[in-house]
This record gives C-alpha cells, structure tokens and sequence, in this order.
C-alpha cells in the first residue's frame, strides 16, 4: 500500500504539467452494482478491490453524522438497519414520485412526505436527501477506489447512462457527478460503450444487436461496426425495466402467499426492502437451479416460501416478453431485418435469466454472445472512451437521440422537431406564430417522448418567450430551435425573427435541481471546491495559451520570412514567457501574456493576409511563389 | 440554400478571397475545414450538403461513398475529437458536426434528397414545392389504397398492401433517377410527392400491422 503515501490532500496535490495529464475513468454506474475502469495505451483494466471483486453494489448506508458506506459493507446492512440503507436509487434518477414502483402499495424508500413536486427527497438516517445527492456519494467512492489504485488523483471520467435515459436523468447523472468532484468528459450510452469493448476486443464487423438489461433499466441498441467506426442506427428501451421488477414480482408473489396464512397487512418500507432483497436472492439462485425455499421475517413471525423456476417464469415472461416486442420495433426502426444481423452481444446482470437468453435468441435468430463480462463490459467500454477523449483514438462513436423530442402547441399537442434516432449533435429549427392579435409573450414547452399528446409525454422544461411587439395574429415568425450536443443534452431557444428578440434556456428539468440547489450542495459537500474551480481555470487557461503557441509557430513555418530579425526576435522572446508562464500556476499572469502575445504578433497577421489576398487573386499557391526555393513547402492543401 | 453574400461580392472566378484564421490569424479559404497553417478547427462555410460531403450533386448517390465520406469527416470534426481543446473549439465543432450530421441524414434518405434537390434545382420553377398533391390519379389511388388498409382483415392483407407499396416506392425512385438525370424537374416534382404519400402509407401499413399482432 505504499500508493497510498502518493495522495496528496486536495489543494496540496501539484498541478499536473502537460505530458502528466491525470487519467480519465470509465464508470458504469448501475442500478444495482458499478464498475470502474481505466485504459492506458488501449490496454482497459477494470479496478478490483483486494478480493478480486470489480461490483461495487449500488447500495450506500447513512451514519447519523451523514457520512456514508458504499458497496457490500452497506449492502450487508440491508437487513439489519433498512431505514439507514438506500439501493437501486439510479430509479430515482430525475423522477417523480409516480414514476416509482411499490411493493403492496408500499415503496422501497422512505420518501419526505409533503414533497409533491420537483426532485424527489429521501429520508435516510434522519437525513433529508435527493437521489443526485445519493448517486454522488456513490460516484465519490469509485472515485476514492480509482485514485488509490492509481496513487493519483482523479477528476475527470466518462460516465454511463442508459440508451432510454431521458434529458431530466442525463442533467441529474452529471449533476451528481459533479458533487463527487467529477468532471463528466462524455456521458455514453451503456449498449454503445458496450459495443465499443466487445467490438475492439473482438474485432466484430457488421450490424449487431446489443441487449441490456441491466437492474432498472432495459435498452436495445442496434450498431453498424465497421473500420472502428462505431455507428448506433436506432435504439430503443424502458427506463423502469429491469432484474429489480423481476425481484418484484417474487417478492409480490412471496407476499402474497404471506398475507394468505397471516392475513393481510400493510408493510413498512424497510420490510418492503427486505422482502425485495429475499426476492433477489431467490432469482439470482434460480439461474442454476430448479427451485429452493426461502424465508420472509417480520413481527417476529416467519414464513417459507417455495419457488421453482417454471413458477419464476410464469411471474417474469410478461417482463421478458415486453422487451422482446421492444427489439422488434427498434429492427424496424433501424430499417433492417433480424437476417442482417450478425450477432447479439448480452449485456447486464439479468441476461443471465435462462428465459431472457431463450427469448432473445428466439427474436434475433441467433445464439447471444455471451463471452463477455456482461457486468464489465459496460465499463470498459467507458474507460475506452474516455481515454479516446484525452489521448486520441482513431475510433469513433456516432451515436443517436432515443427519444423525439418535440414542442407543445395548440390543444396540447406534441409537434416533433427532433424524431428518435436522430444522429447527435443535432440541432433542428421549426417557426411557429401567434394565436392571437397583440399577442406578446409565447409559451415555450419542450416534450420528450413518442405520443401525440402533451401529458403522455414527459414534460421536460417550460419557458416563456416575452417582449413579442405588438402584431396581428400570425404574422409573428417565431423560431424555436432544439440543439442535443453530443451528451444527449437539450438546449432550447426561441426568437422572433422580425425583431430578434430572443430567450434561451438550458434545459432544467422538472424533476431536476435548480442551480441554487446545485450550487448550495456543491458548496456544503466539497470543502474543496475552490481548490476544484481553482485548478479547473488553471487548467483552462493553459489549454488557451497552448492553442495560441501553437498557431504562432504554425505561423512562423509557414510565414517566418516576411519578418525582419528584430520582428522574428521579438515574436520569440513573447513566446518563450508565454511558455515560461504555463509552467507556473497563476493563471492571471498566463492569460495575460497570451494575450500580449497575440497583440505583439498582430503586424505579422496583417502581413500574412495580404500575401494571403495576393496569392488568392493571382490564382496562384503557396509553392509559386518566391520563397518556394528556401525550403520543400508544406503544400497548403485546398479543401479538407 | 442561399449563397454566401462575400462569394457574390468577389469579382474573381475560381478563388474567393480569403478569410482570417480566428486562431493563428492567417488566410483561410471559405472551404477549409481547418486552417492550412495552424491547423486549428474553422467555423462553418456555407456550403449546400453534397458539397458539405464533397460529393456531386446526384439523385444517384452512391451510399457507400456517402457512408464513407461521413465517416471520414466525422472522424476530423465530431465533438469527441475536441474534448480536452479550448471552448471555441468545443463550440466549432459541435457546429460542424451537427451541420454535418444534417447533411448525412438529408441525403442519405431518398426521399430527403429527392426534395432537398427539387429544391436546389427547381427552386425557382416551382415555388410552391412539392406539397401539393395536383396529380388527380394520384388522389384516387390515395384514397382507394387507404380504403384497402381500412378494409384489410388478416394479416396476408396488410402484408399484400404493403408488398405493392415497397414495389411502387422502388418504380419511384427508378423515375425520380430518370426525371433528375433529364433535368425534367416537373416530373421529379411529381414523383417526389408520390414518394412522400407512399412513405406515409408504408407507416400506416406498419402501424396497422403491429396492432394485428399485438391483438392476436
């Protein structure tokens, strides 16, 4: 453990210099269980404990003191302290209430009661607590388990999200990132961050198919892989489909069986999570064997309950049968047939159901591919990425919105500007107008989802555009622009086109945290988050200052002999402190020499364009001219 | 598509006049995707898409080439290639992604491209585009087809139905090569439109026969 004595404490870490950049992770943050993982030079490495083990569980308990346990000692605690311990809380993830699941009308959380709209509070050891909050202590520790495998510090990664995520769980993964101290370099799709390591490890070209099931959430991606050239043609999914509702339709049927020999009663939502945790042993003991028996104990009494597999079947084929019919739509969407399909690569810990593989190899005509993790795919895939984002890679990930995103109009209709399966980025500009005459403000609702109507899709952000002058109705041309970057984020704008009026917003969702909330759980949870800004403005500023050496010494190659010497001398004495100051830590002093530089260098621009001018209107290239002798020229190519 | 106001302005046939390298301030040529000199990422021409994608303005695009060429310029501009670079950078290249994703799925699909070049070509002939539906057998064989879809009552009739439509949108798009390779821009006009009613119909005969089997 010698590694250990590398950390540093925060703020006292030396800045890294460039060539020492610290690594980026990849971490699959799952409903149930995380992974994370690193790449260096190709090579992924998922980061195990000292048992070997690479699942972190999704599982934190609370002290009274706030402090919180993540993994398998915290799951351990699932029995004994229920009302201490908080699990699958990537469900909660820029949800409602309604979007939660119960058990006998009970759910699995103890939620702050009075809280109807907005982000979704939990009551944990008497602490009042949001599921950003929750998933952050969680990114928190993979983060501490990466920095002591590594010896150094940690902050930037490549996090997972379902395909089917919606804007409102995006927004709420990044935001819980960033209260771990993570900066999110990309959010990727898990079935895409899965075909990028099966495909590179496996060297698989053609059309595959990815199934995901993983503890929540379903997702169904079919991919184009051809050259490193990773291409989503259409996805699809349920973002509340998972192991988790197999776990509770046993835990129903267990339940039930209970309340037929003891009579009926209503559960607390700590036994509704210890009845959920029988239930997931029961399955998970069930992909081996035939049946068992298990026992639920609470009010002193205790019940046994039997259960095949057939029986577990029975209660799961519905579940199962729902994301088959979703594959079969995202076929059609992707305009191919099952025959085009090379393969289908399993992903999940719940494809090890014996009925999901029977199913699925029945839909897509062949046997899955199940040789591969399919808990660490997902994560080496990430570390993958995120190593292609620091250090460069010659692969490349084009990948889809899984869901239309559209506009409220007139009667509560949904006006699709973006359709699912669009390529991202992606930005669509659709005009609407007035409705009525001097009409001044307009409405600006932004939807996600496939219906035709506004409430059965889900509302992600509402704002107004104001200040419209005064004009008959119709006449107003107002344009609204949708922009998904290549996180699967939404922006929206509108503006009138007439006089240019214009709001933006970006979307915050309703289920979301406001950015006073954000900014106060940033400043309680990190007492280090200036040091963080600190060193991420430092780094900004280097980053800046380096795109600036850099175009001045392309310059001089390329334009150096229309300076005189004492001009040459000057340009290299403002670049040598503007390199002088990158390798010191005050970004003040390196801004402003940057910016000295690109004032001392400004005659030789000028000169630069009129040779350019010149040589432009004489139809003539680089190597025509007099200085074509002095040395072989880098041809100045004409179009990219 | 409008044509860049400083092309019209420069008096010179092939070489338009420069701009400036936002970063190391030399000239640029209006094309450039990135600066000859320092290399840096450049902001967005304005180009139509088949020059976007440096492929010839054809009815009859090879997809391959255009996958190709996608690919290729995806792999210089997508945002992922810019992650650790300065913000105008991030910036310049999600705007050419996305301008070049654009471009992708326009003329990628038959359809798209059918009525993107009516409108590149016919823009002026036509100024009402391709919306109307004029043709009056086209209207009755509109009708009599919906009225099939409506009657249809196994699953063998929807699949008939949607058996002629594939084989009309493939004598479609044989038309639509010819009327564009002949420069008859009424006719592509006209078939761009059938094509747009036949789409339609495929996604209804799609929609009834996920229903027929949800039902049974």
């Amino acid at each position: 453990m010698a590694d250990l004595l590398q950390i540093h404490e925060p703020g006292a870490t030396p800045l890294p210099h460039d060539g020492e950049e610290a690594i980026a992770v990849g971490i699959d943050l799952g409903t149930t269980n995380c992974v994370v993982a690193i790449s260096s030079e190709g090579k992924p490495e998922v980061l195990r404990d000292e048992d070997g083990e690479a699942l972190v569980p999704s599982v934190v308990a609370y002290a009274p003191d706030g402090s919180a346990v993540v993994g398998g000692m915290a799951k351990m605690l699932i029995l004994d302290r229920p009302e201490a311990v908080v699990s699958s809380i990537k469900r909660l993830m820029g949800r409602g209430l309604d979007d939660v699941k119960s058990l006998t009308g009970t759910l699995p959380y103890d939620v702050e009661p009075g809280e109807t709209e907005g982000m979704v509070r939990l009551n944990v050891a008497g602490h009042r607590l949001t599921p950003v909050e929750i998933s952050g202590d969680i990114l928190a520790a993979l983060k501490e388990r990466a920095e002591l495998h590594l010896g150094a510090k940690v902050d930037r990664a490549v996090v997972t999200v379902p395909a089917y995520f919606d804007d409102a769980a995006r927004t709420a993964t990044k935001d819980a990132a960033r209260l771990a101290g993570l900066e999110v370099l990309r959010l990727v799709n898990e079935p895409t961050a899965a075909a990028l390591a099966y495909g590179l490890d496996e060297g698989a070209e053609g059309i595959y198919a990815v199934y995901d099931l993983g503890g929540g959430t379903f997702d169904v991606s079919i991919l184009k892989m051809q050259k490193g050239v990773f291409q989503v043609l259409a996805t699809g999914g349920d973002a509340a489909l998972g192991g988790d509702d197999f776990d509770h339709a046993i835990a129903e049927h267990f339940l039930a069986e209970r309340a037929a020999s003891q009579g009926a009663k209503v559960i607390t939502s700590s036994e509704a999570k210890a009845a959920l945790m029988t239930a997931r042993l029961a399955k998970e003991c069930l992909t081996d064997q035939p049946d068992g028996e298990w026992m639920i104990s609470f009010d002193d009494i205790m019940t046994k309950h039997a259960l095949d597999r057939e029986t577990f079947e029975g209660l799961s084929r519905p579940l199962v049968e729902h994301t088959v019919r979703i594959c079969h739509d995202v076929i059609a969407d992707a305009g191919i047939t099952p025959d085009d399909i090379q393969g289908v690569v399993l992903v999940g810990g719940s494809t090890r159901v014996p009925l999901v593989r029977q199913l699925v190899a029945a839909e897509f005509r062949h046997e899955p591919l199940a040789d591969i993790n399919p808990d660490e795919v997902v994560a080496v895939g990430a570390a993958r990425q995120a190593e292609a984002l620091t250090v460069g890679s010659d692969t490349l990930l084009l990948d889809v919105t899984p869901l239309s995103l559209g506009i409220e109009t007139m009667g509560q209709m949904v006006e699709k500007i973006i359709p699912r399966n669009t390529p991202i980025p992606v930005a669509k500009r659709q005009e609407f107008t007035t409705f009525q005459d001097g009409q001044s403000a307009m409405s600006i609702h932004a939807v996600q989802g496939e219906r035709e109507m506004v409430d059965q899709n889900r509302s992600l952000a509402q704002f107004a555009l104001r200040g419209i002058p005064p004009m008959t109705a119709g006449a107003a041309r107002i344009e609204v622009t949708f922009a998904v970057d290549a996180d699967g984020l939404l922006t929206v704008s509108a503006r009138e086109a007439t006089t240019g009026v214009e709001s933006q917003i970006e979307v915050k969702p309703s289920y979301g945290l406001s950015d006073e909330e954000m900014r106060d759980m940033l400043y309680d949870s990190m007492k280090h988050a200036k040091d963080d800004m600190e060193r991420r403005l430092l780094a900004e500023a280097r980053v800046e200052a380096e795109r600036s050496l850099n175009a001045v010494v392309a310059a001089l190659r390329v334009d150096g002999d229309l300076l005189t010497a004492d001009e040459r001398a000057a340009i290299d004495a403002a670049l040598q402190t503007v390199t002088d100051a990158m390798a010191g830590t005050d970004r003040d002093i390196i801004n402003g020499l940057a910016e000295d530089l690109e004032v001392a260098t400004r005659p030789f621009a000028e000169k630069r364009m009129d040779r350019g001018i010149r040589e432009a209107l004489s139809g003539h290239s680089v190597e025509d001219f007099e200085d074509a002798d002095e040395e072989p020229a880098v041809k100045a190519e004409e179009s990219a | 598509m409008q044509a860049d106001p400083t092309e019209t302005l420069t008096p010179f046939t092939g070489h338009a006049c420069p701009q400036e390298c936002w970063s190391c301030k030399g000239p640029v040529a209006l094309e450039d995707l990135f600066c000859p000199t320092c290399s840096t990422i450049q902001p967005l021409g304005q180009v139509d898409h088949f020059k976007r994608l440096d492929l010839e303005a054809t009815f009859d695009l090879d997809v391959n080439d255009l996958d190709r060429r996608y690919f290729e310029l995806q792999g210089k501009l997508h945002p992922d290639r810019f992650a650790t670079k300065t913000s105008q950078e991030r910036t310049l290249s999600m705007q050419q992604a996305t301008s070049l994703n654009d471009a992708y799925e326009t003329l990628k699909d038959s359809l798209k491209r059918a009525d993107y070049l009516v409108h590149m070509m016919g823009q002026n002939v036509l100024p009402e585009g391709c919306q109307l539906i004029s043709a009056p057998d086209l209207l009755e064989e509109a009708m009599e087809l919906r009225e099939a879809l409506a009657m249809a009552e196994t699953a063998d009739d929807i699949d008939a139905i949607a058996a002629r439509a594939a084989g009309d949108i493939d004598d479609c798009e044989i038309g639509l090569s010819k009327a564009f390779a002949g420069e008859d821009i009424e006719g592509a006009c006209a078939l761009t439109t059938r094509l747009k009613y036949l789409r339609k119909l495929t996604d209804e005969v799609r929609q009834q026969r996920a229903k027929m089997t949800a039902m049974s």
